[in-house]
């Protein structure tokens, strides 16, 4: 039996990596996902008849009954949720599997580890120790970070969560929580009392790690909690004796610390800086004066000069999110291009609140992704553009990112519109990005700002369009 | 010999973290823009797997405490994979080419 368990696991893990190998390109990305669904189902299948649980009590009718809630409740939530809250679904569905590691290892732990003969060595349950206080920060950090984005009141104050000694708070209880561990470990303890205080510590160290960050640094965390689920995974794997575990674990680990550094680096911050840190904490000195006026513009009137331009960008940003405007725009863009127009979209790596968030919506809209382009590809072109078009994008656009040093975000690599011959800003008020900073690129002579909410807008482009035949 | 043995039961699983480690840094880094949300959610599915160990550890379970914490286990280790799966499938179903869909 323990062959053929083993067999489907190292099929399980190779479909696992062909998966992801085939999910790293577009046009087989979508093939990729039901490979490693195909692992999935194997491996759990094939569990049903592990020799661990024969030997075990079994409770195979709490297992089914648990799969069965479990995954109805999932499954209904990701059928139903909007395309603009993918990003805190992807935050809860992570946080349940550093809850699921946290929990395997508080059933090992549990168990008597008196008798020396039968008792796993210590290195083991340092393992179980390490993966639980891990699962456990990313269980609760993600619940955070799902009612952060989801926008529950509760959370929506960033500053009241924060205080002075906020750090060392933070270090005492994660210290506390890994010292009672390695206690817990070294002294075989199997105590109800002391196992419950170690994973009180770990979930609070957790939430109190995410509440203080700010809504537009939420991506960087999210990801960082998935490498920390992966890990969990992995270190749990090692004490079951799991290979599939391991490898899955690890995988996920190891690409996820990859994806949170090329996110920090986007919006030139370290990972430290996101966490330990906040926006008002980094500006030097006061910021240099924006001259000039706010030139606002109708719809009517952007449409013509939308419908003469030869060549569009369109920079998309979470106003377009919000407003779920990318249907209305492709239509715009799609009436563009009878008119014998060049359309390209524009794609910050941090636009939106995760990276590759635009290129989903976009994708939704159906624009196809050979019009989508990356930073580093489109921002030569941007002094060719007859029209760029940025819909709801306020910090990746602001040309203070490049020329002035007080600010906040100088030095963060930005798109520059500003280049383009006519730059038209859609957005619905005067108020200012998530960075709290005035954008020049608002106030410059080519710039006409389009006030209202993106879709109306929209709309109203297509409508213009449409009258000038 | 029996030494041996040993060695490589303890080194096997530490040559699989190192190698697997690479592996998902090496997926990674070739993967464009356009993909990373996708991808993110891609591997948070695969992380999924924790479900197997939850099964394992709920069927090892003696106590009342065990199997209620072991039932928690499977139960958010199948929203895990669940959730993962079809919120990626749905990102994914989206992805065309303008010169068609391509197989």
């Amino acid at each position: 039996m323990g062959y053929l368990i083993e067999s489907v696991y190292f099929l399980t893990a190779a479909l696992f990596i062909i998966g992801l190998k085939r999910m790293s390109h577009p046009t087989t990305a979508r093939s990729g996902i039901v490979w490693a669904g195909y692992g999935m189902v194997l491996a759990t299948v094939i569990s049903f008849i592990h020799p661990q649980i024969q030997a075990g009590t079994g409770n195979y009718l709490l297992m089914v009954v648990a799969i069965a809630i479990g995954g109805a409740i999932a499954w209904y939530g990701a059928k139903k949720v909007a395309m603009t809250a993918m990003p805190q679904m992807i935050a809860i569905y992570n946080g349940m599997g550093g809850g699921a590691a946290a929990a395997i290892a508080a059933v090992e732990l549990l168990k008597d580890h008196g008798d020396k003969a039968t008792a796993p060595p210590t290195f083991i349950l340092v393992m179980a120790v390490a993966g639980a206080l891990i699962g456990a920060v990313s269980f609760s950090g993600s619940v955070v970070a799902f009612g952060k984005l989801q926008e529950l009141k509760f959370f929506k104050d960033d500053a009241k969560f924060r205080f002075t000694g906020q750090q060392k708070v933070n270090a005492a209880i994660f210290l506390a929580a890994a010292v009672l561990g390695l206690v817990i470990a070294i002294s075989h303890s199997s105590s109800g009392a002391l196992i419950t205080i170690f994973f009180l510590l770990a979930l609070a160290f957790g939430a109190m790690m995410a509440l203080p960050i700010g809504g537009a640094d939420m991506p960087v965390v999210i990801s960082l909690f998935n490498a920390f689920t992966g890990l969990a995974v992995a270190l749990e794997g090692y004490v079951l004796g799991n290979s599939a575990m391991i490898i899955a674990g690890i995988i996920v680990g190891s690409s996820g610390t990859l994806l949170t550094l090329m996110m920090a680096k986007a919006m030139n911050r370290s990972v430290s800086n996101v966490l330990f840190s906040n926006w008002a904490a980094l500006g030097s000195g006061e910021a240099q004066a924006v001259t000039g006026s706010l030139k606002a513009m109708e719809p009517s009137d952007a449409a013509v000069q939308m419908a003469y331009a030869s060549k569009v960008i369109i920079v998309p940003g979470y106003g377009m999110a919000v407003a779920q405007a990318q249907h209305k725009i492709w239509e715009m863009c799609k009436l563009l291009i009878e008119r014998g127009a060049t359309v390209k979209f524009a794609i910050h790596p941090v636009a939106g609140r995760m990276p590759g968030h635009m290129n989903v919506l976009l994708a939704e809209a159906g624009v196809p992704y050979d019009l989508i382009f990356d930073m580093e590809e489109i921002n030569e072109e941007f002094p060719t553009a007859d029209v760029a078009l940025v819909i709801g994008a306020n910090d990746v656009v602001n040309p203070a990112a490049r020329n002035d040093k007080s600010s906040p975000i100088y030095g963060m690599p930005i798109l520059n519109v500003d280049h383009a011959k006519n730059v038209q800003v859609i957005k619905r008020g005067k108020g200012v990005g998530f960075a709290g900073i005035e954008n020049a690129l608002f106030f410059a002579d080519n710039t006409r700002m389009v006030y209202g909410d993106a879709q109306k807008v929209a709309a109203g482009l297509i409508q213009g369009i449409k009258d000038l035949g | 010999m029996e030494i041996m043995k040993q060695v490589v039961e303890f080194f096997s699983p530490i040559y699989i973290l190192m190698l697997a480690g690479f592996l998902g840094y090496e997926i990674i880094s070739k993967v464009p823009v356009i993909l990373h949300t996708p991808l993110m959610s891609g591997t948070n599915f695969v992380h999924g797997i924790v479900l197997v160990g939850a099964m394992v550890a709920l069927g090892q379970a003696e106590t009342g405490l065990e199997k209620f914490i072991g039932f928690l286990a499977v139960l958010l280790g199948a929203g895990n994979a669940v959730g993962g799966y079809f919120v990626t499938e749905r990102m994914l179903e989206m992805f065309k080419s303008s010169k068609g869909q391509e197989k």
